[in-house]
């Protein structure tokens, strides 16, 4: 069949699947909405510029609307005050869409492991590429963005129906009360009376 | 001069030590200097009079309304003090008035009847330290949210690995 149809027109047609030909539109043509709080969005300027050229690889429209957005990059830690905006901005962002955390406080809190910082973005929404570094390079966040072109080229479909599988937290579990601290008991770690020496 | 300007301010404290002892005689209010600082140890049973009293001697601008927690703090046997910095706008004298406190009585009368600007000041205290200021128009968290539990700027508070930051909302990829 296929060589009738190659007998008669050549190469002027090819046959591919619905689902393949609108991931491979929608890999090609990513729009990211940075989401740039610290220092890891200086290395997104950085790689959106000149230099290395995001265009590239197809995904250098940043739009400063969610609503004309398909990609977040969250770079730079999120605060607890910060995180209702940000799922509100990922909520206001059209299907289908997808999510980079970018450097290590987006990812886990970093070194900000404090009362006010978020431990990990994906505590609270879904993420589909990490980037550690601190921050990362630009070459690091052009990895994960042929990383996320191709998971889109081969898991996508036309009508996002691999989203609708996804219904569970895809995030480490919730702290409960002092998770951290059971983590380092069970490790071995001795709690002695901690001492506050502030002469030091 | 430094040595003249020192002197006269010197002078200035002196007046304002007797007002005060004339305003509240019952009051004994606990004075020293340090780097050229006046500070004022209050009794926490006459907070309000003493902080009306320092209105009226000329001290009319609360720069700053801070707490300290002492502890384990070298040979300080109270929890917390309270410490309000004030200006005479007029003369550029300031005097820093403290006021200590310990544990449970952790209640202390506001001044904000005194000096306005004491609201958010005194909402912060209470925020980070746990100190309760009755009188107050609008008393409740400044910066963190209402429902969180603790004091984190007590030195009781673990630095790193209380799980309090965790009651948002899991959106997962179906939902959005």
């Amino acid at each position: 069949m296929a060589t009738e149809i190659n007998k008669q027109l050549g190469d002027n047609i090819f046959l591919t699947k619905l689902d393949a030909a609108a991931s491979w539109a929608r890999a090609n043509s990513l729009w990211p909405m940075p989401f740039a709080t610290a220092c890891c969005g200086i290395e997104l300027m950085s790689t959106a510029a000149s230099k290395h050229d995001l265009a590239r690889f197809g995904c250098e429209v940043m739009r400063f609307s969610p609503r004309q957005c398909d990609l977040m990059i969250v770079a730079g830690r999120v605060v607890m005050k910060m995180l209702p905006v940000l799922q509100r901005i990922w909520l206001q962002m059209p299907e289908p869409k997808w999510c980079i955390s970018m450097g290590a406080c987006a990812c886990t809190g970093g070194v900000f492991d404090t009362y006010a910082v978020v431990q990990g973005i994906d505590r609270f929404m879904p993420v589909d590429v990490y980037v550690p570094g601190c921050p990362p390079r630009p070459e690091q966040l052009i990895r994960s963005i042929i990383d996320l072109q191709e998971k889109i080229q081969s898991g996508g479909t036309v009508n996002a129906r691999e989203f609708k599988l996804r219904i569970l937290p895809e995030g480490p579990s919730r702290y409960d009360e002092d998770e951290l601290l059971r983590i380092r008991e069970r490790n071995g770690f001795k709690f002695e009376d901690p001492k506050y020496d502030p002469i030091h | 001069m430094p040595n003249e300007s020192t002197n006269s301010a010197t002078g200035e404290i002196e007046a304002v030590q007797t007002r005060l002892a004339e305003l509240l005689p019952w009051v004994a209010l606990d004075w020293s200097q340090f780097r050229n600082q006046t500070r004022v140890i209050c009794p926490a049973g006459d907070l309000l009079k003493c902080l009306i009293a320092f209105k009226a001697v000329g001290f009319d601008q609360l720069t700053d309304l801070t707490a300290v927690d002492l502890l384990e703090y070298g040979n300080v046997n109270d929890r917390f003090e309270v410490v309000y910095c004030l200006l005479n706008v007029d003369t550029g004298l300031r005097l820093i008035a403290k006021i200590y406190l310990n544990e449970p009585n952790l209640t202390i009368p506001s001044a904000t009847s005194v000096w306005f600007g004491a609201d958010w000041l005194e909402r912060e205290v209470y925020d980070m330290y746990g100190i309760l200021f009755t009188g107050h128009p609008n008393f409740k968290r400044l910066l963190l949210p209402q429902e969180f539990q603790s004091f984190p700027l007590r030195k009781d508070y673990p630095v790193k690995g209380r799980g309090e930051r965790h009651n948002f909302p899991v959106i997962t990829r179906a939902e959005s």
